[in-house]
């Protein structure tokens, strides 16, 4: 214990009807990587924020270096020595790296010598960066870069990362954890989240296990499998997403020398895209964030019009039609963003249901809506998706993301679609629920709905798709059998690198 | 009609003084808006600087302690507004447009016996050497203080918001409020605080008007001009040094239509009259056309609600 760092001492913290730290308590010693593993809603969240001095605990106490330790904000506990890297929300798009990375610094250097040291980190931890670019400009491996050096130049005693690899590339994991094992070496202790249980056996030390924020298990993450952490996680056994894969029908969904321009400023424009899937299959779409996603999934929604002949549904060009004449055909889509994208964050679950099911389901007659088949409908999406939720008068926003998330899926795929598109169908959401949402696209290939997977974790797609193509920088490359498939290859695939893999394979 | 009437240099000299008070009015609303709020009230909070420094400054004699006390007043106006948006989280663009009712039909109360009557004058600086120079002497120097004090707070805006910290962290509160406060930056206080600037440089803009530019007390005097300055920052594209730029070509535009009018040029008066807002729609339309690069420079979190989560 002579090198305990972080002592937790029976934490305590809850919020109106749900106790979201119940008395957690455990220990990290310096040079340590603490793997703090739990459900969505296993009160992760709310622990490191304690740590870190955003959330006051209602009872409890913790001991930082054998001191007393209780940050009222986070500039005290960058002080003592406990950095940070957000899941999110955590850079500011219109400033400059540098300027990013002060804004998080106690006291500044002067701008010069701070770019200098910004540049010197980031080369000594192989994570370059130059400090005068936008972060508008970044990729979300570069901008996670931006978080870390943040970080690192307080020289942190703890630092605490809450899913950091969730948008990077194989490659940029295998850097990121490079870097975190040298600092573990210069004896930095790390308190990693993630939902990646394959990640956490290969770069933690000790593993806190979290389920209704008491701490129920502590382990050695290297002695279990992914298996074994999944249901210490869950409590019950985990099933395994599974199908026969069957014969693939007709192409029903086609897409030829698609052109779409960025719909945001920082976002990416297609060129040249071609593709097809046919019935009963699930074509998984690869690629980090900001490659095009959002346009692909727009363009296939009916959302961003195209030319009449650049989409095709069974033969019939669609291109020019709209989401609801697209819906109309059996073409649905979920997109990534679940507020405000795929769900009205103030409306209530039966009207979410209704915005995108009216027409399939004929919620609406005449013109006047069927509330009584809509909330039918919404209750039915609650049901079978296992929604945690009051009820469907319920507003979508109250809903936690990996809940929302399983609404936003299953009210597509209740309405029986034709061709199905999703992006990012299991971002967020804990391993017990992504297993149902991925068996339920797989049951809607089997009965053979033609299904896009748009995605930026690739186990997923390995998981559920049966071909696999990559979008980088808006172009997409030829599909592949995902059986067989090896990480470089994906990698290189995901990095634009494919033609030189034909020419390796020639 | 004869345009040799009109002088040149008279003409740019009282074009600096007409495009004072939508200057200051505008580039507090520009720090405002940097932070991240939307405060349409800039008109109302205006009008309340016009009456209140009017009033002070008649009541003492003093005009100085007239442009105090109207700083003043514009900053305890923007402060309802403050606490309608920031602590109860009210809408902005609605609370914005009741401040602006609310401080015209305040000021009309509160000048009812103001009208008519004279303010003590502003004293020019009359630098002996430098105001005699040919041209160059009555356009740049031979002006009151608060020609000067506007220009210098341009300035000093651009300074505070490019190099200096605060600025740094004032504009990482509009970009993005909830990594603002993750970092550990006080929000709502940071915002509250630009609010109150703006609210200050508005009543400074409306008391130059009661005080300097007209100079009386009439009801409903700023005219629009709160709104030009909102329209002036959108313009600027959230730049101090355009804000100046597009403060002097709006009151460059005012100030020609009265010489033209005076000039006795063809048209009716009314087409003239209406000719420096027709310019500042023109203006915005070509700027916003250009959308990347105004979405740029707009601050992301622009007129969004914080609500800190924990």
């Amino acid at each position: 214990m002579t090198d305990r760092l972080l002592t937790i001492d029976g934490l305590t913290k809850a919020y109106p009807g749900v106790v979201a730290n119940d008395h957690v308590s455990f220990g990290i010693d310096a040079g340590e990587v603490h793997a703090l593993l739990g459900e969505n809603g296993a009160g992760k969240s709310t622990l490191v924020k304690m740590i870190y001095g955003l959330v006051r605990p209602d009872a409890g106490a913790m001991t930082l270096m054998g001191d007393s330790f209780a940050p009222p904000e986070p500039r005290a506990a960058r002080a003592a020595g406990v950095a940070m890297v957000f899941q999110h929300f955590s850079l500011f798009e219109a400033l400059s790296v540098a300027e990013n990375i002060s804004l998080g610094m106690e006291n500044p250097p002067k701008h010069g010598e701070l770019s200098a040291r910004i540049t010197k980190v980031s080369h000594d931890y192989g994570l370059p960066l130059d400090p005068e670019r936008l972060i508008g400009e970044l990729s979300a491996g570069e901008r996670q870069r931006v978080e870390i050096i943040r970080c690192l130049l307080q020289d942190p005693k703890l630092l605490i990362m809450d899913e950091p690899t969730s948008v990077l590339t194989p490659q940029e994991v295998e850097v990121l954890f490079q870097t975190l094992r040298k600092l573990s070496s210069e004896g930095t202790a790390i308190l990693y989240i993630s939902h990646k249980l394959e990640e956490i056996r290969d770069i933690c030390d000790s593993a806190t296990i979290l389920r209704h924020g008491v701490v129920v298990d502590t382990c050695n993450p290297r002695e279990k499998s992914a298996r074994e952490l999944a249901e210490m996680m869950v409590g019950s056994a985990l099933l395994q997403p599974q199908r026969d894969a069957g014969e693939f029908g007709e192409v029903v969904l086609e897409v030829k020398e698609l052109y779409v321009p960025a719909t945001t400023q920082f976002g990416t424009s297609l060129k040249s895209v071609n593709m097809a899937v046919r019935a009963g299959e699930i074509l998984g779409i690869g690629g980090v964030a900001g490659n095009g996603q959002d346009e692909l999934l727009a363009a296939l929604s009916g959302e961003t019009p195209s030319a009449e002949q650049t989409v095709t549904f069974e033969g019939r060009p669609i291109g020019h039609l709209g989401p609801n004449a697209r819906r109309e055909l059996g073409i649905l889509a979920a997109p990534e963003e679940r507020l405000g994208h795929a769900a009205a964050p103030d409306m209530s679950l039966t009207e979410n249901a209704l915005l995108t099911a009216a027409i399939r389901e004929n919620l609406v007659s005449n013109g006047f809506v069927n509330w009584a088949k809509a909330r039918t409908f919404a209750k039915k999406v609650i049901a079978d998706f296992d929604v945690r939720t009051p009820g469907a008068h319920t507003a979508a926003r109250a809903l936690s993301g990996g809940n929302l998330q399983k609404f936003v899926i299953g009210r597509e795929v209740l309405q029986n679609p034709r061709v199905l598109v999703v992006n990012q169908p299991t971002w967020g959401v804990d391993a017990s629920a992504a297993a149902a949402i991925r068996q339920a696209l797989m049951d809607l290939a089997g009965k053979g709905a033609a299904v896009v997977v748009i995605s930026q974790d690739l186990d997923e797609l390995m998981e559920v798709s049966d071909n696999f193509c990559a979008l980088n920088e808006g172009h997409l490359t030829r599909p592949r059998p995902t059986k067989g498939l090896t990480v470089e290859e994906i990698g290189l695939m995901l990095g634009g690198m494919e033609e030189e893999q034909e020419v390796a394979h020639a | 009609m004869d345009l040799s009437t009109i002088n040149p240099v008279l003409l740019i000299a009282s074009l600096m003084v007409a495009a004072t008070p939508i200057m200051l009015a505008a580039i507090g609303e520009l720090v405002v808006e940097k932070a991240g709020v939307l405060n349409l009230g800039v008109e109302g909070m205006m009008i309340i600087g016009a009456i209140c420094g009017f009033a002070i400054a008649v009541e003492t004699g003093s005009p100085l302690l007239g442009f105090v006390a109207a700083a003043v007043a514009g900053a305890v106006l923007s402060l309802l507004f403050a606490f309608l948006t920031q602590i109860l989280l009210a809408n902005q663009v609605a609370s914005g447009l009741a401040l602006t009712l609310f401080g015209l039909g305040l000021s009309a109360l509160i000048g009812q016996s103001y009208a008519g009557i004279k303010p003590p004058p502003t004293p020019k600086i009359d630098i002996p050497l430098l105001s005699d120079i040919p041209i160059l002497g009555p356009i740049l120097f031979g002006h009151d203080l608060m020609v000067y004090f506007a220009i210098l707070l341009i300035a000093a805006v651009w300074a505070v918001l490019k190099y200096t910290r605060l600025g740094l962290i004032l504009r990482a509160v509009g970009e993005n409020h909830d990594a603002a406060h993750a970092l550990g930056y006080k929000v709502v206080r940071i915002r509250i605080l630009a609010i109150m600037f703006g609210g200050a440089c508005a009543g400074l803009g409306g008391a130059y008007l009661s005080l300097i530019r007209v100079p009386q007390w009439t009801e409903g005097m700023t005219a629009g001009a709160g709104w030009i300055a909102l329209a002036i920052v959108v313009f600027a594209s959230w730049k101090p040094w355009r804000v100046m730029l597009g403060a002097y070509l709006f009151g460059g535009v005012t100030v020609l239509q009265f010489n033209l009018q005076a000039a006795g040029v063809n048209i009716p008066v009314q087409y003239l009259a209406m000719s420096p807002y027709l310019v500042t729609i023109l203006v915005l339309v070509i700027m916003s056309s250009s959308k990347a690069r105004s979405a740029m420079n707009a601050p992301a979190a622009l007129g969004r609600i914080f609500h800190a989560t924990h």
